[in-house]
């Protein structure tokens, strides 16, 4: 009994070291493109940014002061002020903080809805999935922008709102991703063998199907947020999403473009720091995609 | 230095390179080809066969790379590998003097590009001649290979055709400029049985008609004893032996040879011959030993063996060579060692004479919708008239080509599908019309193995929570320390360490994964395993492992099985009496020996004549039964007798009424108008 | 195939109608009451009732539809409550504008999309592919309105070579509205070649690890003729479906460009009706836009039929 429980032991750290073998080959994978290792540094960077915005920032965000109105930059500010006088940089570094939370919770929440109408399209098949898909084919034909923006109107602005409404106009993409995933998995003969020995439907999809279908979504999630974080700046650049006194870097770009005469850097550096962030968050997802996927690593 | 070979390849090194490590995938591999020869190579997954043709016409893509050897082609100064992949001369040999067919003819043509395309481009690619005339020996290339109406089919599309025809359409094409060889890579490998038969023949009698050499490359030893005329062996990236075909069966040197033949089951076996399995796995070609690489799972191994690294070809005698180290003396020793090594007899089966499962009459019928509000167009009549019966411990093989409904057949008796008609009578109660309610007593007791151990395991589930699903689901089980208990013994019961329970599906190989894949079917105690192809999937070398498995399981449990297959020879061997399917219906039903000696179906016949064994001097002997035209779709089934278009004794009365099953003599029931 | 063609319309129809539905219940549910919104809210009871009555808002939400959709069949969008007029008149105005813009940035990016994907395919791993992949991957996140914004400040403002905003059509004034044209259609045109490129890239890959690129290398092919006879084909399949979603979305893809250049097109009206919340003039534009988008779709699953021998035989 004992050699038994020694042997176990024994299997149960090869796993172990298994695991962490995998666990590392991955990581070796992922940043085996430096590009990749470095959109990464950056995008800790920003994220850092975010967390202590407060220790960060020379001046509050939202402190209108009228003797500093429309500055360029200078010492003191270093990326100038805005109409109101408020410090442009503060507001950039506390504006990266919508960027992040907007990007995440809207692809999340698209994630989740998305994956389960998918889910249960795809399953069920007949009747429930020609209504699902008919609708997210209609959600489809509408442009994201359109789409997004009309859901403005809505909704209103807002964080949470925004999330919302980015969330509903990417869904699609899920709905019909897990939907294909979920046809060609139910076919597996691994799947008949779950339904022969008595699994219910609930416990075939959450058990059997859901783990096997997710690393697809989870790669285009990361793939998204980038994406995401760029709507949110549309939207909020068209005056629509994100609305004063919060900063985010699209309701910036929008605010400096009348003052690009006498203060460009107000306009354009909020729209550097998107782009740097979108930059690097899609192929940090192109690089999770390649890492996952082997065929395209190059090997058998 | 030129040879006087058509083709001579010489210590051909390929390395592939994976987690920046470059590893062989064959070391040093040397064969020849003289014009006008059939050349078999045989060997398993990852024994470099495939590799060595690629690597010898530079088609080997990255993350390969050829790394060494010499290949010199007659006619041709310099060695093949000094030209560039790309150059002038490699592409004018390529496809023009040497042909290469793939196995795969779903997805070997170009979807967008017609076949008489695809064909001329090769012609005008290696030929001086006008496009009428290559477009003329197009259609001329398209008719040797049998495609009817070769003039309007010109302009069809690879998707407008069969995976037979298909395949056809690669050999015109390879064929087509009038190449010296001719590769077929595994080319008949997806195909049916009946077609590959087809297939083959044709390509012997044209490679025999224009001089060309052919190279056969496959893991089928059957396929190489009827058309070989030479061999190579291949195994973890060299040649194991070589020599001519009747040699190598009945002169066999190397033991990894004579472990292949004593593992696979054939046609000609006697009922109680016992298979042999070479144990352990192939190595992986990254972590393979600088000695002999079958030394692990050999019988014959000795220390002389791990401390050589030389295992190049030795001339063993007259056209013979062995990479074996081992004398012939060294060898007769083994050999007689293993004669009297005892394996075990063939498990004796206790057989009752209380039914298990009694089906009668059962048809299945798919409606086909169409059309956004769906219509129902018309039917696919995948079963009808089904009818045979089950002792229990006893063994029923169920035969038969693609579309002819075994699958759904299986289905029906697991009750994942309600039959239209008919009764399924297992465990004293008629099953085929049960609820699923009704259902749930019922399907612990019957059980499924499945053909794909890559598909049927969840690869996210442990080893531990697959086996024990069941025991969860049907309670058959009181608490964590017996569901501990069971799941051990049942991963012992089908010679598994209980320590790997904890490992994901994934970290399995193809042969623990079918064990795993059983240990499911035992865990709810079935009466009944349903196995669906168990074994079509593995290498050869692993068959064996499985086949006596399944064997040993039901003479210790009585349990009755339904083995479905595609290859005669396992079903003969593992059953007792073979149910022979065609489009959907029954046409015999036999003992295994009684159905091999007197097949009374023309349809048996011919399936029985496709089915090489593995034996050239018995294959020399046999009588083959031609059979024309290939499996018809099953949505367009003939009427009157299914087979009866394809039947070369066919009457009036076949195309018109269906035979009805009727007893012969003792158990042997066949459907067919003329017996 | 005259079936297939019949069945997708049936099926765009559907989709049509659900679009419409879901654009019209969705805009019901905005908040505020539109009469006030349309007149101010300095009107009387009696006018409020008539308009009400009017506006059918006495009527179940089902029987409001079923009327707008009919007068919307019949080309009656309603009353802009912003602008004051029909709502098509404005949207006719508007929508050739668009359809300018997005028309020529989309013949310039397929084409240059399209070359600089099977430059880099086909390089894989050279210089060439590394600059083009990187330079694609930096254009498709770049934010529009940035890129006009930074346009603008150093083409109109610090060079003074264009003028910084405003429309003419050509036949008014060919020179102005050259240079007032360049501006937005380097912004449009540049994030819709680097997405084609990667795709072209991609799609590329993917198709030359097919079987029968291995088949048509072992005829003897030249490399050469491999790429462009045996792959290129199989790999425009995927570019023409993302050149469809590409043209369906840029009409109001085009809703930063015109908002930052100052060009009366859909887009802007968009963003104007939803900041005016006039309701009318929403459902008439996003409904024209997925009406437009589900054609261009039509249209793409169509000439698919075409070039796509699979589709064409099965």
């Amino acid at each position: 009994m004992s050699q038994t429980r020694t042997d176990s032991a024994a299997a149960q750290a090869a796993i172990r070291a298994n695991k962490a073998k995998k666990r590392k080959q991955f990581i070796r994978a992922l940043f085996s493109r430096k590009i990749v290792l470095v959109s990464a540094v950056i995008v800790v960077l920003i994220i850092l940014v975010a967390l202590f915005a407060n220790q960060l920032m020379p001046f509050d965000p939202n402190k209108p002061s009228v003797r500093d109105r429309n500055q360029g930059p200078s010492a003191v500010h270093l990326l100038g002020t805005d109409e109101f006088g408020r410090d442009v940089l503060s507001r950039i570094i506390i504006g990266s903080r919508v960027s992040l939370i907007v990007g995440v919770l809207a692809v999340v929440i698209a994630c989740i809805i998305g994956t389960s109408l998918g889910m249960i399209a795809g399953y069920f098949g007949g009747i429930v999935d020609d209504v699902i898909s008919r609708i997210a084919e209609a959600v489809r034909v509408i442009p994201q922008v359109v789409l997004a923006i009309a859901l403005c109107a809505v909704f209103g602005g807002g964080i949470v709102n925004m999330s919302i409404i980015l969330g509903i106009s990417n869904m699609t993409v899920y709905i019909r991703m897990m939907r294909s995933q979920v046809m060609s998995i139910k076919e597996r003969d691994y799947i008949m063998a779950g339904r022969l020995q008595g699994n219910s439907n609930a416990r075939l999809m959450l058990r059997h199907i859901l783990p096997n279908s997710i690393s697809p979504i989870i790669v285009t999630m990361t793939q998204q947020i980038g994406g995401t974080i760029l709507s949110e700046a549309g939207l909020s650049f068209l005056g629509l999403g994100i609305s004063t006194p919060t900063a985010s870097w699209g309701t910036l770009v929008s605010g400096g473009r009348s003052y690009l005469l006498t203060n460009p850097v107000y306009s354009l550096a909020p729209g550097v720091c998107i782009a740097l962030l979108v930059i690097c968050l899609n192929s940090l997802g192109d690089g999770v995609r390649d890492a996952l996927d082997p065929r395209l690593r190059g090997e058998l | 230095m030129a040879s006087k070979h058509l083709l001579e390849i010489r210590n051909l090194v390929t390395t592939f390179r994976s987690d920046n490590r470059e590893f062989n995938a064959i070391e040093g591999v040397s064969m020849h080809v003289d014009r006008g020869e059939i050349v078999g190579i045989v060997g398993e997954s990852g024994s470099g066969k495939s590799v060595t043709m690629l690597s010898s016409l530079q088609l080997i893509a990255s993350p390969g790379r050829v790394a060494g050897g010499e290949v010199y082609l007659e006619g041709v100064k310099d060695n093949l590998l000094s030209y560039g992949s790309d150059s002038e001369e490699m592409r004018q040999i390529r496809g023009g003097r040497i042909s290469m067919i793939f196995q795969e003819p779903m997805t070997s043509l170009n979807p967008v590009l017609t076949v008489g395309y695809q064909i001329q481009e090769n012609i005008l690619l290696h030929k001086k001649v006008t496009p009428e005339e290559a477009k003329r020996r197009t259609i001329e290339a398209m008719k040797m290979v049998n495609i009817p109406d070769a003039e309007t089919r010109y302009d069809y599309y690879p998707q407008q055709f069969s995976g037979g025809m298909r395949q056809r359409i690669m050999i015109a094409m390879a064929m087509a400029p009038g190449p010296d060889i001719l590769i077929a890579d595994e080319a008949t490998t997806a195909l049916d049985v009946t077609t590959q038969a087809q297939l083959l023949e044709m390509i012997r009698d044209i490679a025999k008609k224009t001089n060309t050499a052919v190279i056969m490359v496959t893991h089928n030893l059957g396929l190489v004893a009827r058309y070989a005329e030479r061999i190579y062996v291949m195994y973890g990236g060299h040649i194991m032996e070589t020599s001519d075909c009747v040699e190598v069966f009945h002169n066999t040197k190397h033991p990894y040879t004579r472990a292949l033949l004593r593992a696979i089951p054939r046609l000609d076996d006697p009922k109680d011959r016992v298979l042999i399995p070479i144990d352990g796995l192939p190595p992986v070609p990254s972590q393979r030993p600088p000695y002999c690489p079958f030394y692990e799972r050999c019988e014959y191994r000795c220390d002389a063996c791990k401390a050589n690294t030389d295992y190049s070809l030795k001339q063993v005698g007259e056209n013979h060579w062995s990479s074996c180290i081992l004398t012939q003396q060294q060898l007769d020793e083994g050999a007689e060692a293993l004669l009297h090594k005892n394996y075990g007899e063939s498990p004796v089966r206790p057989q009752l004479d209380d039914y298990c499962l009694k089906v009668s009459n059962v048809r299945k019928y798919f409606p086909v919708y169409k059309g956004l509000l769906r219509k129902k167009v018309g039917e696919v009549k995948a079963i009808e008239d089904i009818a045979f019966d089950l002792k229990q411990g006893e063994t029923l093989g169920v035969v038969g080509e693609s579309g002819c409904g075994k699958t759904t057949l299986a289905r029906c008796i697991m009750r994942m599908y309600e039959p239209d008609e008919g009764t399924i009578i297992f465990g004293g109660r008629d099953i085929a019309h049960l609820k699923d309610k009704e259902l749930k007593p019922v399907r612990p007791k019957i059980s499924m193995i499945f053909q794909d151990p890559f598909s049927s395991l969840d690869p996210r589930q442990s080893a531990e929570s697959i086996v024990g699903e069941s025991l969860l689901i049907h309670k058959l089980v009181n608490g964590r320390t017996e569901y501990e208990n069971r799941v051990d013994e049942l991963l012992r019961k089908v010679g598994m360490d209980p320590a790997m329970k904890d490992r994901v599906a994934h970290e399995f190989s193809g042969g623990q994964r079918q064990r795993i894949g059983i240990a499911r079917a035992l865990s709810s105690n079935p009466d009944l395993i349903i196995c669906d192809e168990p074994i079509s999937a593995l290498d050869v070398s692993i068959q064996a492992q499985i086949i006596n498995l399944l064997e040993k399981i039901q003479a210790e449990t009585g349990i009755s099985y339904i083995f479905i297959a595609h290859d005669l020879a396992v079903v003969k061997h593992i059953s007792d009496r073979i149910l022979v399917m065609y489009l959907g219906r029954v046409m015999e039903i036999a003992e295994c020996d009684e159905l091999y000696e007197h097949p009374l179906h023309p349809y048996t016949q011919a399936l029985l004549s496709a089915i090489p064994v593995a034996d050239p001097l018995v294959e020399a002997q046999r009588e083959a039964v031609p059979i024309q035209g290939e499996v018809p779709s099953i949505l367009k089934r003939p009427s009157g007798c299914p087979f009866h278009n394809r039947c070369p004794r066919a009457t009036e009365r076949c195309s018109q009424e269906v035979p009805a099953l009727h007893t012969v003599k003792g158990s042997h029931q066949v459907a067919c108008h003329l017996v | 195939m005259a079936r297939y063609i019949a069945q997708r319309l049936g099926q765009t129809l559907l989709v049509l109608l659900i679009v419409s539905f879901l654009t019209y219940m969705l805009v019901d549910f905005l908040p505020g009451d539109p009469i006030a919104a349309m007149t101010g809210g300095e009107i009387s009871g009696e006018t409020y009732e008539r308009l009400y009555k009017e506006m059918n808002m006495d009527k179940p939400v089902l029987v409001r539809y079923a009327l707008w959709l009919k007068g919307a069949l019949t080309g009656d969008l309603g009353t802009s409550q912003s602008y004051h007029r029909r709502v098509v008149d404005i949207i006719s105005e508007r929508v050739p504008v668009t359809i300018y813009f997005s028309l020529l940035a989309f013949v310039i990016s397929v084409p240059l999309g399209i070359l600089f994907g099977i430059i880099s395919a086909v390089r894989r791993g050279s210089a060439a592919d590394t600059a083009v992949t990187l330079t694609a991957n930096v254009c498709c996140c770049l934010p529009q309105f940035w890129l006009g914004i930074l346009f603008m400040y150093v083409f109109a403002m610090k060079l003074g070579w264009l003028p910084s905003s405003g429309f003419v059509w050509p036949h008014e004034d060919l020179l102005l509205s050259i240079r007032q044209t360049i501006m937005p259609l380097l912004c449009l045109a540049i994030g819709g070649i680097a997405s084609i490129t990667r795709q072209t890239r991609s799609s590329m890959l993917e198709v030359i690890r097919q079987d029968y690129i291995r088949t048509a290398r072992s005829k003897g092919l030249r490399s050469k003729a491999v790429i462009y006879v045996h792959a290129l084909k199989n790999a425009l399949l995927p570019v023409i479906t993302l050149m469809g979603l590409r043209l369906g979305g840029l009409i109001g893809g085009s809703v930063f460009v015109e908002n930052v250049f100052v060009i009366p097109g859909m887009g802007s009206l968009l963003v104007n009706a939803i900041t005016s919340v006039d309701i009318p003039l929403i459902q008439g534009c996003v409904l024209l836009i997925a009406v437009f988008s589900c054609v261009v779709n039509l249209i793409t699953d169509i000439v698919y039929v075409y070039v796509d021998p699979r589709i064409k035989v099965a």
